[in-house]
Order: C-alpha cells, then sequence, then structure tokens
C-alpha cells in the first residue's frame, strides 16, 4: 500500500484572504479541478506518489503555466503561485486585471516550485489531521494555528479523482453567509460533521436552517464563506458532483401526485444517473415499508406516507450525505417513531444525517451532537455538553411541608452553594458536585425534622438548552 | 457547451409524457383545440366555389392552409408555460434541482416532452386535412391545394420550428413567473408573430413564395437556438427555489 505524498500550495497577491480580490483559484492536477485556494491561503493536496502536473486557474479563466512534477511515497512538494507583477507597475491595478482579462494567457498567474517543506517522516499535514482537537468527531483538525500570520492552511482530501473523501469531515463548513439584499439569512456560520455523525440543526423559525441546507444542497450560491460537502469544495462548478454525493428531502416531499410511487422514484433513479433502477426502487421502498403500496398514485397517500416516499427517494442513490429537513414534520407519533428507526438504521449504515427539526425531542434522541442557530450559530456540541456548559448542577429538593428556616437548613451545609426556592416545599440547591451534596443534604433535612419526599439532580433537556440560548439572544437583542 | 446528457433528458421526458397522460385537462385540450384550428380551413375548402379563378383560389388555400401553423403554436405555448412554474407550485422543484441533472438537461427534457404531443398532434391535423380534401373535396379545389408547394412545405417546415417558439417563449415566462395563470396567460404572446405573418399573407401584404418560406425558416430556426440559450440564462435555480435573485460576492 502505497503513502500519499503531499502538494503544499501557497498562493500570495494583493489583498486580504478575505477581500474582493482574492477570488478563488481552482488547483487543477493532472487536468482534474482538486479544490481552490484563497489568496494567502496555503493547500496541501494528497496526491500518489509518481509523476503528475499541476495548474492554476482563476475565475476569468486566466492560468498559470502547467508545471510538471513527480513526489515520491510521504513527500511534501512546495509550489507558490500569485498574479505576475507588472513592476514597474504604473497602470492601477484593476486595469491590469482587466487587460488580463481580455489577454488570456498563462502569463498572469505565476506558478512555480519551492523547496519542498519536508521529505520524509510524517508530513506536516498529515501531523495536523491527527490532531485531537476538541469538538471534532473526526479529530482531524482543519485550521492549524499560524500565530502571527495571515496565512491559513487548508487540507485537501486526494480530490483528484475525489475518491476517498473519509478522511475528511463529511461537512466543512467555513465562515458561510448568505444575505438576500440587505436581509442576512444566516452569518458567520462555522462548524464540522463527521462522516457517520446524526448532526442536529436546530433554531426558530427564520433562523436560516432551510436556506444553510438549500447553500450546502449547491440550491443557492453562498454570498460569502466556503463549505467542503463530501470531500468536494462548494462551488459552482463542483454542483453536479456534490449532488451525486447527496440527498435533499425538502419539509415537503415534492412528489408528482399523477404518478405511483414507484414511477416517482424511477424517475428520480433516472436523474441520478443510477443502473439496476428497479433493484434500488424495491430497496428503498422495503426500507421505508413500502415495498407493499409501490404501484400506489402519489396523490392517494396520507401525508405520513409521503413522507415515507420522500424518505426512499433520499435513500435511493446511497448518499454519502443526507439532508432532512423536517422530516417527521406533520407526521403522527407512529410515523415519527418510523421516521428515528429508519434515521438510527442510517446511522448505523455509516451515512452522514444533516437533520433539521423543531423537535427536541426528536434531535435530543437521534443527534450526535446538535447546533442552534439563529441567523448566527449560537453554539455547537453534543446535548450533554451544551447541558453541562449552560445550567449550573443543582439538587432538586422537595418536602412535605415547607421548611420553617430553610437559609439555616442549606447554608449550613459546605457542598451546597446557594439555593432558592421554587415553590412552597419546593428547592433548587446549586452543587457542585450532586453525588457528594445530596447525602448531607438529607441528613440535614432530616435532622431539621423535614418530611423529604424528593430529592434527586435537575435534570436539563435539551428544550431547556434551547430555550435558554434563544432568551440570551432575545434579551442580548432586544427588538 | 458539454454533451448533453440523454439518460436524464430521457428520464424527464418520460415522466413528462407520463403525467400528460394521466391528466385528464391536459389531455383533452391538447387533442380538442387543434381540431377547431382545423375547422376553419375546412369549411374554406367545401365553401369554395371551383369555378373561381385560379389565382383566387390559390390564395384563400394558402391562406386557409397557413392557418394551421397556429396548431403547433398553441399547443405546447401552455404546456411550456407550465413546465416550470408547475414543478415549483408543486413542490417538486426544489427535489429535482437537488439531483445531478444539469440546467440544461432538464430545460431540452421538458422542452422535448411538449414538443412530442406537440409534433404529433400538429402533422396528424394535417394529415387529416389532406386526407379529407383528397377524398371528399372537388377534384379542382383539391388540384388547387395539393400545388401548393410552398405552403405545403412551410407546413411541413414550419411545424416543428413554430413548436420550438412556443416553447421557448413559454418555458421563458414559465422560468420567472410566480404563478401558473400568469404563466399560461403571458405564454399566448408567443401566438402573436405567426398570427401575425398569418395575417400578412393573407391581407396579400407577402406573398407566398418557396424563396419565403426558406428564409423565414432559417430565421426561425436562428431565434429558436438563441431563445435556447436565453431561457437556459433565465433558468435560475435560485431565484426559482427562494423568489430572490442570486446576489453573488
Amino acid at each position: 500500500m502505497t503513502t500519499a505524498a503531499t502538494v503544499r500550495l501557497q498562493r500570495k497577491g494583493w489583498g486580504s484572504s478575505g477581500s474582493r480580490r482574492s477570488r478563488l483559484w481552482k488547483v487543477v492536477i493532472d487536468g482534474n479541478v482538486v479544490g481552490s485556494i484563497h489568496n494567502k491561503e496555503i493547500a496541501e493536496l494528497p496526491v500518489t506518489p509518481g509523476r503528475h502536473s499541476l495548474e492554476v486557474r482563476s475565475m476569468r479563466h486566466l492560468v498559470s503555466p502547467e508545471v510538471p512534477f513527480e513526489v515520491t511515497e510521504r513527500q511534501i512538494l512546495g509550489f507558490s503561485c500569485h498574479p505576475r507583477s507588472l513592476s514597474p507597475i504604473i497602470l492601477p491595478r484593476w486595469i491590469v486585471w482587466l487587460l488580463a482579462t481580455l489577454i488570456k494567457n498563462d502569463l498572469w498567474i505565476d506558478l512555480r516550485p519551492t523547496t519542498p517543506a519536508r521529505s520524509s517522516g510524517v508530513p506536516t499535514s498529515m501531523a495536523h489531521q491527527q490532531g485531537d482537537v476538541k469538538g471534532d468527531p473526526t479529530g482531524a483538525q482543519r485550521e492549524p494555528s499560524n500565530a502571527g500570520s495571515d496565512m491559513r492552511t487548508r487540507a485537501f482530501a486526494d480530490a483528484r479523482a475525489w475518491g476517498d473523501t473519509r478522511a475528511e469531515p463529511a461537512l466543512v463548513v467555513n465562515h458561510l453567509t448568505k444575505r438576500f439584499g440587505e436581509r442576512i439569512a444566516f452569518s458567520e456560520v462555522s462548524f464540522e460533521v463527521g462522516h457517520g455523525e446524526v448532526f442536529g440543526f436546530l433554531g426558530p423559525n427564520g433562523a436560516g436552517k432551510t436556506t444553510t441546507v438549500r447553500t450546502l444542497g449547491t440550491l443557492i450560491a453562498p454570498t460569502s464563506g466556503s463549505a467542503t460537502v463530501a470531500g468536494i469544495p462548494l462551488s459552482p462548478e463542483n454542483g453536479m458532483e456534490i449532488r451525486r454525493r447527496i440527498s435533499v428531502m425538502p419539509e415537503s416531499p415534492g412528489l408528482y401526485l399523477r404518478l405511483t410511487i414507484t414511477e416517482n422514484l424511477e424517475f428520480f433513479a433516472g436523474l441520478y444517473g443510477l443502473q439496476k433502477v428497479g433493484d434500488r426502487v424495491k430497496d428503498a421502498l422495503e426500507a421505508v415499508n413500502l415495498a407493499d403500496r409501490a404501484s400506489d398514485l402519489c396523490g392517494g397517500l396520507s401525508k405520513g406516507l409521503r413522507q415515507r416516499v420522500g424518505l426512499a427517494r433520499a435513500l435511493l442513490s446511497d448518499p454519502t450525505v443526507m439532508f432532512l429537513d423536517e422530516p417527521t414534520s406533520g407526521l403522527d407519533p407512529v410515523a415519527a417513531f418510523e421516521v428515528h428507526d429508519l434515521i438510527n438504521g442510517l446511522r448505523e449504515k455509516g451515512t452522514t444525517i444533516f437533520l433539521t427539526t423543531h423537535r427536541l425531542d426528536e434531535a435530543e434522541k437521534l443527534c450526535d451532537r446538535v447546533a442552534i442557530l439563529n441567523t448566527t450559530l449560537r453554539t455547537v456540541g453534543r446535548p450533554e455538553e451544551l447541558r453541562a456548559e449552560l445550567f449550573k448542577r443543582a439538587l432538586i429538593v422537595k418536602t412535605h411541608a415547607p421548611l420553617s428556616d430553610a437559609d439555616q437548613v442549606f447554608k449550613g451545609i459546605p457542598s451546597v452553594n446557594d439555593w432558592s426556592s421554587e415553590g412552597p416545599g419546593s428547592y433548587v440547591l446549586s452543587v457542585s458536585d450532586p453525588e457528594v451534596a445530596a447525602p448531607e443534604v438529607a441528613r440535614s433535612l432530616v435532622g431539621s425534622g423535614a418530611d423529604v419526599l424528593f430529592i434527586g439532580e435537575a435534570q436539563h433537556s435539551l428544550e431547556d438548552v434551547y430555550l435558554e440560548l434563544i432568551d440570551q439572544e432575545a434579551a442580548a437583542n432586544p427588538r | 457547451m458539454r454533451s448533453l446528457d440523454t439518460t436524464r433528458i430521457r428520464a424527464v421526458i418520460r415522466k413528462e409524457l407520463r403525467d400528460y397522460r394521466r391528466n385528464r385537462f391536459i389531455f383533452l385540450t391538447m387533442t380538442i383545440m387543434p381540431f377547431l384550428f382545423l375547422a376553419l380551413p375546412m369549411i374554406d375548402v367545401f365553401l369554395i366555389k371551383p369555378s373561381a379563378s385560379s389565382a383566387m383560389l390559390d390564395k384563400r388555400l394558402g391562406a386557409a392552409l397557413l392557418y394551421m401553423l397556429l396548431i403547433p403554436v398553441l399547443v405546447p405555448a401552455t404546456l411550456a408555460a407550465y413546465s416550470v412554474v408547475g414543478e415549483k407550485e408543486q413542490g417538486t422543484l426544489e427535489p429535482l434541482l437537488t439531483t445531478p441533472i444539469r440546467r440544461q438537461d432538464f430545460i431540452l427534457g421538458k422542452a422535448a416532452a411538449v414538443m412530442i404531443p406537440a409534433l404529433a398532434i400538429a402533422y396528424t391535423v394535417f394529415g387529416l386535412f389532406l386526407a379529407t380534401v383528397w377524398l371528399f373535396a372537388n377534384p379542382i379545389v383539391a388540384s388547387a391545394i395539393f400545388h401548393q408547394g410552398p405552403v405545403l412545405l412551410t407546413q411541413v417546415l414550419f411545424t416543428p420550428l413554430l413548436a420550438g417558439w412556443a416553447i421557448w417563449v413559454g418555458m421563458a415566462v414559465s422560468a420567472r413567473a410566480n404563478d401558473v395563470r400568469v404563466a399560461q396567460q403571458l405564454s399566448t404572446f408567443a401566438s402573436f408573430p405567426p398570427i401575425g405573418l398569418v395575417a400578412l399573407i393573407s391581407l396579400n401584404v407577402i406573398n407566398p413564395s418557396f424563396m419565403l418560406a426558406v428564409v423565414l425558416a432559417g430565421g426561425l430556426l436562428a431565434v429558436d437556438v438563441l431563445a435556447l440559450r436565453l431561457v437556459s440564462s433565465l433558468f435560475d435555480p435560485e431565484r426559482l427555489v427562494t423568489g430572490m435573485k442570486a446576489v453573488r460576492s
């Protein structure tokens, strides 16, 4: 088995990495677009050992010369590219760019090899990828710190054929923003989703959840920021390749009501260019328990059944990443339970699921991690981490009758930090360690002659987390 | 331009034809309307006096035949107008656009699915007309019709070209409209140029000739090719899904 080598490409040039001037350049290896690079960014591209050629293309279709190179196993080969300097420049830069656009040749972008960064041992790029980063389920570090430098490093999968994309997270979203004129749909959203993860995307109505799904599903273009979907950089030219690897189930299943279930699925199988359409359709229908309804017209189905047909359609192409937008919206509990079962089955199969939902119990039950969005991303993490982050640990105490002097009872307990009354005979005690505090509290209550009904740790649901965050947001931005 | 993906185009055509077949309303309007347009030339053919001068016969029969050119314009216009905005209204556009189908494959699939029944109906009606004339009309009148070389050529040549024109106009409207009814009403504008042409020929402003037919066909072909590009550029998935124009940094 060969070990991949790495091409490290550094882009230099005018302006900052986020400026308009730093439009993306496409990185081309052996004639295939394998990624993109912003200004002042370093792209690390794994390649197989052997002979290759490298080229850079600007959005204005200007190209660099094609530079042939040869790499051996684990070698890191450095290249740098930049707009050619026409010094001494008398003309303004925009005129230079205009000329460059009109006169299309390979003289406008300079691409040249630099000294190889390192040629043995573990390449630095791989060392970055092996790093264990908190909150990153894949353990892959996307942006190693580069203190004091404006340069950012990005690692790409061996995207020459976009073959092995499993080394990367299934979704990488980096400062993604979408505006519609003056209205901001979502802003500066960044997160990663690992392969096989069920990722919940929560937020109130109008938070930008569906727009995020549409953006990652290549339906709409982001205003700024970048993303990698199923290992492929999000860009208009990669749209088709991304769509091959994902499936999106919108909130409304969107079925052709005059066609049968099978005909609907056959149509979509055709759009995915699938082989053995009959088998695929049969498998998808069996997965959602609809095999016996295959020849029913969709117009005659209940909402729950239509939702299941929508899910079957999303399963047809065996996608790497599935976007499910409110999949249980409007379903009765039994139908919702079946959908949950199906999502769990997909998780076991290793399918990455991006689930937007309003149902917090659903998110808590199904999702490995959740993100809460309210135009900006409020938080990302595992539900238990979010609970610990937002809520202090507390004990709930209930007594038969209100304590005559609660302050005296609770203040004397060393493990109790604070207390408050929640009603007659009901108290909430702020504690550092409930397991230590509970016996002490019990002893103190019994000592004071109270009839204890209940002592237990306060449990916070994801709903509490959600409401707390939304309340915080409302308090911070009163309208 | 990238090569076309025939698998995906075929999938779109098959789905559309299935959908037409299951929609009784579409099926009826598709078939009834052309027969109404057949009525006028038929009446002309059977009412015209065979004793009329040869020039008069040629003129009236030529103009009557040209009315049938409205069939390939009117049949596809409403279907094409429904093609995009209809998908949007029934909520099927978004799932469709998330599949790996390219814009031009989708548009061509939709256009072909409208073109197929439109041509089938237009040529069938024209064939029926000629058969009826050959079998039942006065031999002098029938002979006059079968000697209308440029007009017959125009029928054969212009039918697909006019259908193409109507489809592109309908799809262009459909790609930008927010309501099916508005799209279908606006798509009737597609029939104005051919109606104008028929009127000019009927009023003797333009004399139909073989050369004129070929030149007009060439012009219409060029318009159809340009219209495909125009429709492609009007088809903006972001606008269709969100109702707002794409704004890129």
